[in-house]
């Protein structure tokens, strides 16, 4: 029984990991495939499509489109929310705990009606769709995520340290700039990444509200109906392989960090 | 004043005078400070004394600017700055939570203050700061790699190095050990003399109140007791709380009976206690007086009448506690609860015993009438007084025990 239990963890676990996995390690198999036309039976290794993305004209200008998208809505979402994540917990007013309330919503309605919804309103207001109404309606739910993430930040942040930047003739911009920003950092790197990620990713609320834009998710989308090229692979791949990169990278350096700390120490 | 001007990037040449005008503070549903009225004379060093929770870090922030005043007005140099915001006042704070930059090195923590009013050799200033602290060594270092006594010096330096008119302490020396507690006592004090700062020092600790402060405020309940020269508040109290907060005293309530010219006689539970009639605060009805410990004489036999000394007894002594330089007896009597005396051990022979029948007898001189009653208050009032004279002996008994360990 003993042994029994023992294998069966390992394999248990193992199984997990290979179904985890499976789609991933297709995704980066078949951006090296030699494909004709469709990329579903493996031809032959090749490293042409990594070498000539944009070939498939499409698939490169919804990356670009994506890549806009998700840094203006980044950038946005990010200064907004952090800005209002400090507010919601230094301040007291009026509607305060219903302010924050409605924050939480846009996480939990369903993205169909965020997406028709928000779909609804352009129409009504008469604004025509395009990369900017895309990139409105991610600021719009990145929000959340930002103001949720920051705010946690704020609020284990100690006022004394403020008042201490103040006492010590900071004015409030020098302040804000010296004692309260680098120790929300965290936070607010933390928020901005996650935006990223979720703009990035996005295709619901997209597809309701891009007009004749195509972004990389809706790309692979429409594309996958008649076979997705290697070279989406290659950008889907590409994108794995940056995301980890950026962790080992973020790993290594806070180790270096505590070396050096622990040295001058 | 433009030598207390922060903008002009200079350091002030000498302290200010602080000028507290009918100042109040209400947070929502709770007065922290009632009518407080203060003058600090510029190059003192005031200590603000008082037990937890009474003000003190309340008044410290009004006057850093942290926390504005309910009502009353602050002048700093003859200055209003009242309506000015906390770093354009010429006046750095020591916080009792240190409140040092988690992100930055030592070193620019104490350089902070100097670079924001863009002094050209903050630097090298810092490092004399941390050198005086005794902790340039540890310049490198974040905060959070210091013990809780360097991130309190760090504090100290950090504040010092602008050379404030005014410096606010909030407990500074809370976390120290006794030795590092006197050396910095002393650092301090070279410090303000030296440049001529005006201190304004809050803490628990009446020793250290009253060896280190010109002038010492006893505050309790959001308005100011008593204040005076160290000597003067304790020779002479004017009310029950301060002579129960700063040291021990010996009280005794009763009518006044006698009222002659030079001394009024006040009829304890049929003990007659004569006070001299300056040193009471009160001269008719029901008062109450007393003595501190170290003034009262023990004695195997009634003693001689005196005009000039005051005598209780007989009482039996219930709690002797050797310490060394001196032995304290508490000695209870009929009706008037257990006194404290404290006697110096000059010879083997005047030891009293447990147990011990004994008379005791004070000089009239130092006999001192209060402004208020001790017994006969509403309940709610004598907890708090318990309280603060419980926090006084905590912090007197801490104090015995690091001594006795250093
Ligand atoms: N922001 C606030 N809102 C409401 N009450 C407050 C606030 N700040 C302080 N108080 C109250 O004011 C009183 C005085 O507080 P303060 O911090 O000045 O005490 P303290 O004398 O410094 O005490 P300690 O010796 O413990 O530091 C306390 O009863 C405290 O609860
Ligand atoms: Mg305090």
């Amino acid at each position: 029984m003993r042994g029994f239990g023992k294998w069966g963890i390992w394999i248990y676990s193992g199984m997990a990991f290979v179904f985890l996995l499976i789609p991933i390690v297709y995704t980066i198999v078949f951006s090296f495939n030699d494909y004709r036309r469709t990329n579903i039976i493996w031809t032959g290794f090749t490293f042409d499509n990594w070498l000539n993305v944009c070939d498939a004209q499409d698939v490169c200008q919804s990356f670009g489109n994506s890549l806009f998208i998700g840094l203006v809505a980044t950038v946005l979402a990010t200064t907004l929310g952090t800005m209002i994540a400090i507010a919601l917990v230094r301040y007291r007013f009026r509607f305060r705990n219903a302010t924050t309330l409605l924050i939480f919503l846009p996480m939990a309605t369903p993205e169909v009606v965020l997406g028709a919804g928000l779909a609804a309103q352009f129409l009504q207001a008469g604004v025509s769709k395009g990369l900017w109404t895309i990139i409105l309606a991610h600021t719009l739910f990145c929000l959340s995520f930002v103001i949720v993430t920051v705010r946690a930040r704020v609020a284990s942040l100690d006022p004394a340290l403020e008042e201490a930047g103040r006492d010590l003739y900071g004015n409030p911009f020098q302040v804000f700039w010296r004692v309260t920003f680098p120790m929300l950092l965290p936070g607010i790197v933390a928020a901005a990444l996650l935006s990223f990620a979720l703009s990035f990713d996005d295709f619901i609320i997209t597809n309701f509200n891009r007009g004749a834009e195509v972004t990389f998710p809706s790309y692979v989308y429409t594309a996958a109906a008649r076979g997705i090229p290697a070279e989406a692979n290659v950008i889907a791949s590409a994108v794995f392989f940056l995301a980890i990169a950026l962790v080992l990278i973020a790993q290594v350096s806070a180790a270096a960090r505590r070396r050096q700390l622990a040295k001058a120490g | 004043m433009t030598n207390n001007d922060v903008s002009q990037g200079g350091f002030a040449e000498a302290g200010a005078d602080l000028e507290l005008v009918g100042i109040s503070k209400r947070f929502p549903g709770f007065t922290a400070i009632e009518e407080l009225d203060l003058t600090i004379p510029a190059g003192s060093f005031f200590a603000l004394l008082g037990p937890s929770g009474c003000g003190k870090t309340t008044t410290l922030r009004l006057i850093a600017g942290l926390e504005e005043p309910t009502t009353g007005r602050i002048l700093i140099g003859g200055r209003d700055v009242t309506a000015t915001k906390a770093y354009q006042r010429p006046v750095n704070t020591v916080f009792q939570s240190y409140a040092l930059f988690p992100n930055m090195t030592i070193m620019e923590n104490v350089a902070f203050g100097l670079k924001r009013r863009g002094i050209k050799n903050a630097d090298s200033l810092a490092h004399e700061a941390l050198q005086l602290v005794e902790l340039d060594h540890l310049a490198g270092r974040k905060p959070k790699q210091l013990s809780g006594g360097q991130q309190q010096r760090v504090a100290l330096a950090r504040a010092v190095v602008n050379r404030p008119a005014l410096l606010l302490l909030d407990e500074p020396l809370g976390a120290l050990d006794l030795k590092l507690r006197r050396q910095m006592q002393v650092e301090l004090k070279d410090i303000q003399s030296e440049v001529g700062l005006t201190f304004l020092h809050v803490t628990h600790d009446q020793e250290e109140a009253m060896t280190m402060a010109d002038t010492v405020a006893v505050m309790n309940k959001g308005r100011i007791e008593q204040m005076g020269a160290p000597q003067d508040l304790y020779e002479l109290p004017q009310t029950a709380f301060v002579a129960k907060f700063l040291g021990q005293s010996n009280l005794f309530t009763g009518d006044v009976v006698t009222t002659a010219k030079s001394s009024i006689v006040v009829d304890a539970h049929g003990t007659r206690i004569e006070v001299p009639t300056d040193r009471a605060q009160r001269h008719n009805g029901r008062i109450t007086v007393g003595v501190r410990p170290e003034k009262v004489t023990l004695h195997d036999s009634a003693p001689k009448a005196d005009s000039s000394r005051n005598v209780i007894g007989p009482g039996r002594i219930t709690d002797v506690s050797f310490s060394g330089v001196s032995t304290q007896y508490e000695v209870t009597v009929p009706h008037h609860g257990a006194i404290s005396v404290f006697a110096q051990n000059t010879s083997i022979s005047s030891l009293h015993h447990d147990g011990d029948q004994v008379w005791l007898s004070w000089s009239v001189g130092h006999t001192f009438g209060l402004a208020d009653e001790a017994e006969g208050e509403p309940v709610s009032r004598f907890h708090a007084d318990l309280d603060t004279s419980m926090i006084a002996v905590q912090s007197r008994k801490d104090l015995e025990a690091e001594l006795e360990e250093a």
